[in-house]
Parts: C-alpha cells; structure tokens; sequence
C-alpha cells in the first residue's frame, strides 16, 4: 500500500458544542490505483483530504505514507514531505497569474532547488504531456477554464510525486471538459509507481474511478466499491 | 533558496502596477529625507564657513560665543597674556564683522568684513587676481569671487566704494573653500583697517587664532584662557558648538527632523500599504505555495527579498533625484546651500531599511498566519 488511513478523527472545537468533521475513517490506497473519494457537502471530503495531506492535523488516528507515519514529522519535514510525495491539483487551480504558463508549472521543482533553466525544460516536458506546448509563455488567465486545469496538473505531476491529489476536479469545468481531462489524467498520468486520489461529488465521472469512497457526516458510509 | 528569490522577483515584477507604485513611493520618501537632511548639513556646513576658510587651529572667543556670526569683542591684554601661554607658538588677533557698503549705483550692501593680523595675514583667502602685499595699499580690500560676489557689482582690482562711510578699493579678488550662509557678500582687509574703520565698540578683537606648537599643547592652552575667564576651542570643537547652536538652538534642526520624519512616515505607508496589498492579493497563492510543500523560511526569504529590491530601487531613485534637484539648486541659485554627505546617505539607508523591514513585516506576519487548508477550499 502506498497509503493507509487507519481510524483517523478530526473534531474542530471544544465540548460541548465540538463538531466532528472525522470519526474513525480508515482505508488504504494502492499502487496504480485511482480512489474517489465521493459524498455530499460537509460530508469530510475536504477535511480527509487535508489531513492525508499533511495540512490538517488529526486529533486521533494515523496516515502512514511509503511507510512512513506523516504526523510524527516535524513542520519541516512535513513540507518536504508534500513537496517530495505529494503532488495537487486545487479545485481553484491557484495559478500565479503573473507567471506564464511554463514558469506555474516549474514552481513545484523551484521549491525543490532545481535550477530555472533545468526546471523550465522539464516544465516543457511536462506541458507536452498534457498537450500544452505551445500555451508554454502565456499568462494563466489568457487559457480556458480545461487550459488552466491542464497547466495545474502539469504543476502537480512535473516533480514525479508518489500520489497525486485533485480536490474537485471538474468543479470549474463543462461537463464535457471535465470527463475529458479526468479520462487524460486516468490514461497519462496514473502509472504503476503512483495512485491518485479525486475528492469529488460529480457522478459524471465515477467511470474512471479505480474504487470509490462514500462519506457522510465524516464517516466512510459505505465500504470502498471497485469501479474499474 | 536563489530558485525561491527568482520566483520571488518575477511575482513581483509580475504586478507592475504595485511594483511601480512600491518604488515610486519608496522613491519619493526618500527624496524627500534626502533633500531635508542634505538642506540640513548644507546650512550647517555653511554657517562655519569662517571657521573653515580661516583654517586656524584653535580659536580664543568669549565664553557666550556660540558661532563665528556672534563674536563678542575682547580686549587687546588677551591677547597679550594668550601669546604667553606655555605652548602657543602664536597668537594673532582676528576681526570679523560686517560692514554697509555704498555701490556705485547708491544702493547699499550688507557684506562681511574680515580683519587679518597685520603682520602675518594669518587665515588668508586664496587669490585669484591682485598681489598679497596689496593689501597694506590705502585702503584695500580683497574681495572674495563666490556666490554673492555679484551682489556687490562684481567689482573688479581697482573697483572703488564706500564701507560705512570710509572709502575702499579692492586690490584683490579672492576664492574660499565654503560660501558664507547668510547671503553676503565677503571682504578681507587688515586687523587695523578693519578696526579703525567697521566697528563702535569699545573692544574690537573678535577672535584670537592660536597656533599651538604641537597637538599636545592644545589642552594647556585651553586650561589656561579658562583660567582668564575666555574660552579656547579647537577647529572641530567650535565647527561641533556652531552645528549644535544651529540644531538646537534654532528651530531649523527641530524643523528639519520633524519633515524628515514625515517623509519618513510617508514613505512607511505608501511602501506597507502597497506591500499589504501584495501580499493579500497573492495570499492564496502563497497558501498553495505552502500546500505545495515551500517552507514557511523560504516564503518569509521571498517576502523579504521582494521588500529588499523595491527599497533599494526607490532609495536609489530618490537619492539620485535629489542629487539631480540639488545640483539643479545649486546651478541656479548662488546660495543654496544643501549638501549630500556620507552621513545623510547613509541616514537614509537606514530609514529605508527600516521601512523595509516593516513592510516586510507586516506582510510576513499575515503569510506565516496562513492555513494551507484554505485552499482546498472554493
């Protein structure tokens, strides 16, 4: 397993008016595997995502990742951590609109200390993976809504991270556009060294799920179902 | 870190509007403090303009004597018990006043007058035209050729006049280091002339100059004119009494400090502002900087970085177009008196610096509060 949640839980605020965002949540993703992570708004989606992250601490529980327990690391080693390990895809891109194309996809390898120059011809490499060449010197804000989720799939994937995060993938995105690229990062960028996680509630695109988790009320509702 | 500066820069760059206005502002602040300090040390450079030009190394005046402009007259045994003083290789008197001069047109002329000793013309101008023993002729004057030379006619050798009511000729034409800051015009004669021309006082010796034969005698020779009741400074020490006359006993050092901190605080607002604004435009950036995996050291270094470029742009802006206002000044107007010196260069590096800092702070502050968490969220 690349990654195994086992009975994490997340409370905001002290009792008695404590919320539970997480209760007892566990299960384990694969190698090659691609897990939805799927239920209505409020349900924890969110909240799981940050915590297998390393973003949000859990009160209880643990994520071990590669074998490695996240929340026994010190602040810096958990930013290592993300930027080593992990790669995301934002629901809202979070492109730098001042960067072009090319410089918001070398950020990731920036952070890592690559040098420009190097960083910038991996980041063309990574842009032709995702079918964006020749976009490679304009603004974010001069691509469409698909473009942008491209460019910020290429930013995540660009320094080879062991799982790959997308939080909403389709939210910002036509129906159309948003299969299509889910169907793109399932066939390009799903491989045998890495697994993909998609916090999601579009059912549109449950097809390209490799198995799907149910939450409510930050429970796992219903135990992973293999879709693919 | 060098990757994380240059993300750092082209994010700034990248908001030109901001940018500019981060280094207009910064700019601006420090023209400002540049052109209040550079007035500052202008006029107190000027006002010892006498004790520069006259080059001696110890001065003798009257205890209440605060600067070169304010002499009060001592009598003649002064000088006699001074030249007696263990140490003193000698001692000349000096006279400086002023003098109403009468121009050829009839209007009248405020000028300085400097008397020098007779014998020796101890703390003599350069000259540029005429002869030094000129000087002893009927009634010659060497006028000085600075920036007030043209508010007496611009009189040439041989140029005759009237100072309070005695005739003059001027029998050279001279040159000093440092102008005079009150906007006259200056005259050299002899001590003798001098005297029995200008003043109506019973006493008439403004200063003493004092050649000590060796650095070491200064403080006898300063312990003993205490002892006669007159006080004897060093060059340095009565160009710090004048400069501290003017700082603090005038309102102008007052004045000048209270614009310079409004510059100060001007430029402090503009560039925190600007650099808020920055940072709250791109905070959810940095928050996916963040969730990204950048260190919360590496975010400040940008921040930091990108506070340090603006500062320095701005600073080198404002002290350029200072320098070019106050070379403007200068090439226009005979007595501006406005100096840039080490001191105020370095004064508003400092005050740059701080605005720096702040501002980086202020942004730093609100980049290290940042959740990552919020930008997993719409």
């Amino acid at each position: 397993m690349i990654l195994t949640v086992d009975r994490v839980t997340k409370w905001f605020g002290e009792e008695p008016s404590r919320t539970y965002a997480l209760r007892d949540v566990s299960f384990a993703v694969d190698h090659e595997e691609m897990l939805y992570i799927v239920g209505p708004s409020g349900s924890g989606k969110t909240t799981l995502l940050s915590v297998i992250s390393g973003i949000l601490r859990p009160n209880d529980g643990t994520v071990t990742v590669e074998g490695k327990d996240i929340w026994n690391l010190s602040v810096d080693a958990l930013a290592d951590f993300r930027l080593h390990t992990l790669g995301f895809v934002f629901q809202d891109y979070h492109l730098f609109p001042r960067l072009t194309t090319i410089e918001n996809v070398a950020v990731p390898l920036v952070l890592r200390h690559v040098r420009w120059r190097e960083a910038l011809r991996k980041a063309r490499e990574v842009l032709e993976v995702v079918g964006l060449p020749e976009k490679a010197d304009l603004p974010p804000p001069r691509l469409s809504g698909g473009e942008q989720q491209r460019v910020a799939i290429a930013r995540a994937i660009v320094a080879e991270p062991d799982v790959l995060v997308l939080d909403e993938p389709t939210a910002s995105l036509d129906g159309d556009t948003g299969k299509r690229i889910v169907g793109f990062v399932k066939d390009r960028i799903l491989n045998a060294h890495r697994a993909i996680i998609v916090v999601t509630h579009d059912d549109r695109i449950y097809e390209y799920a490799s198995r799907i988790i149910h939450m409510e009320d930050g429970r796992i509702v219903a135990p992973a179902e293999a879709v693919a | 870190m060098s990757g994380v500066l240059s993300l750092a820069l082209k994010l700034l760059l990248g908001d030109r509007g901001k940018f500019y206005t981060l280094v207009i502002g910064i700019t601006f602040a420090v023209f400002l403090m540049m052109l209040m300090t550079s007035m500052f040390f202008g006029i107190i450079q000027h006002s010892a303009a006498n004790i520069i030009n006259i080059g001696a190394e110890v001065w003798v005046m009257d205890p209440n004597v605060q600067t070169p402009q304010n002499s009060i007259p001592m009598p003649n045994y002064v000088l006699d018990v001074v030249r007696s003083i263990p140490g003193v290789d000698y001692a000349v008197p000096l006279y400086l006043g002023g003098g109403l001069v009468r121009l050829e047109n009839g209007n009248y002329q405020g000028a300085t007058v400097v008397g020098l000793d007779d014998a020796t013309l101890f703390g003599r101008p350069t000259l540029a035209e005429g002869r030094l023993s000129d000087i002893y002729r009927n009634n010659a004057f060497f006028v000085v050729r600075d920036a007030n030379y043209a508010k007496l006619g611009s009189p040439r050798l041989g140029t005759t006049f009237e100072i309070n009511d005695h005739r003059g000729v001027i029998a050279g034409i001279a040159s000093v280091a440092v102008g005079s800051l009150f906007g006259l015009p200056t005259l050299y004669t002899t001590y003798e002339r001098a005297t029995q021309d200008l003043p109506s006082t019973r006493y008439v010796m403004s200063f003493i100059l004092v050649q000590p034969k060796s650095p070491a005698a200064v403080a006898g020779i300063q312990r003993a004119v205490q002892a006669l009741g007159y006080r004897a400074l060093t060059a340095a020490q009565f160009t710090t009494r004048n400069d501290r006359f003017y700082e603090f006993q005038t309102a102008m050092g007052m004045n000048i400090l209270i614009m310079t901190l409004i510059s100060f605080v001007v430029g402090l607002s503009i560039a925190g502002e600007t650099f808020y604004m920055f940072v709250l435009d791109n905070l959810e950036r940095f928050g996916a900087l963040k969730a990204i995996g950048a260190r919360s050291s590496e975010l400040v270094a940008m921040i930091f970085y990108q506070s340090l470029v603006v500062s320095f742009l701005g600073f080198g802006f404002g002290v350029l177009l200072a320098s070019g206002l106050i070379a403007f000044g200068k090439w226009r107007i005979p007595n501006y008196a406005a100096v840039i010196t080490y001191q105020n260069l370095a004064m508003a590096l400092v005050m740059v610096l701080i605005i720096s800092v702040v501002s980086a702070y202020i942004g730093i502050r609100r980049i290290l509060r940042i959740d990552p968490f919020v930008v997993f969220r719409s």
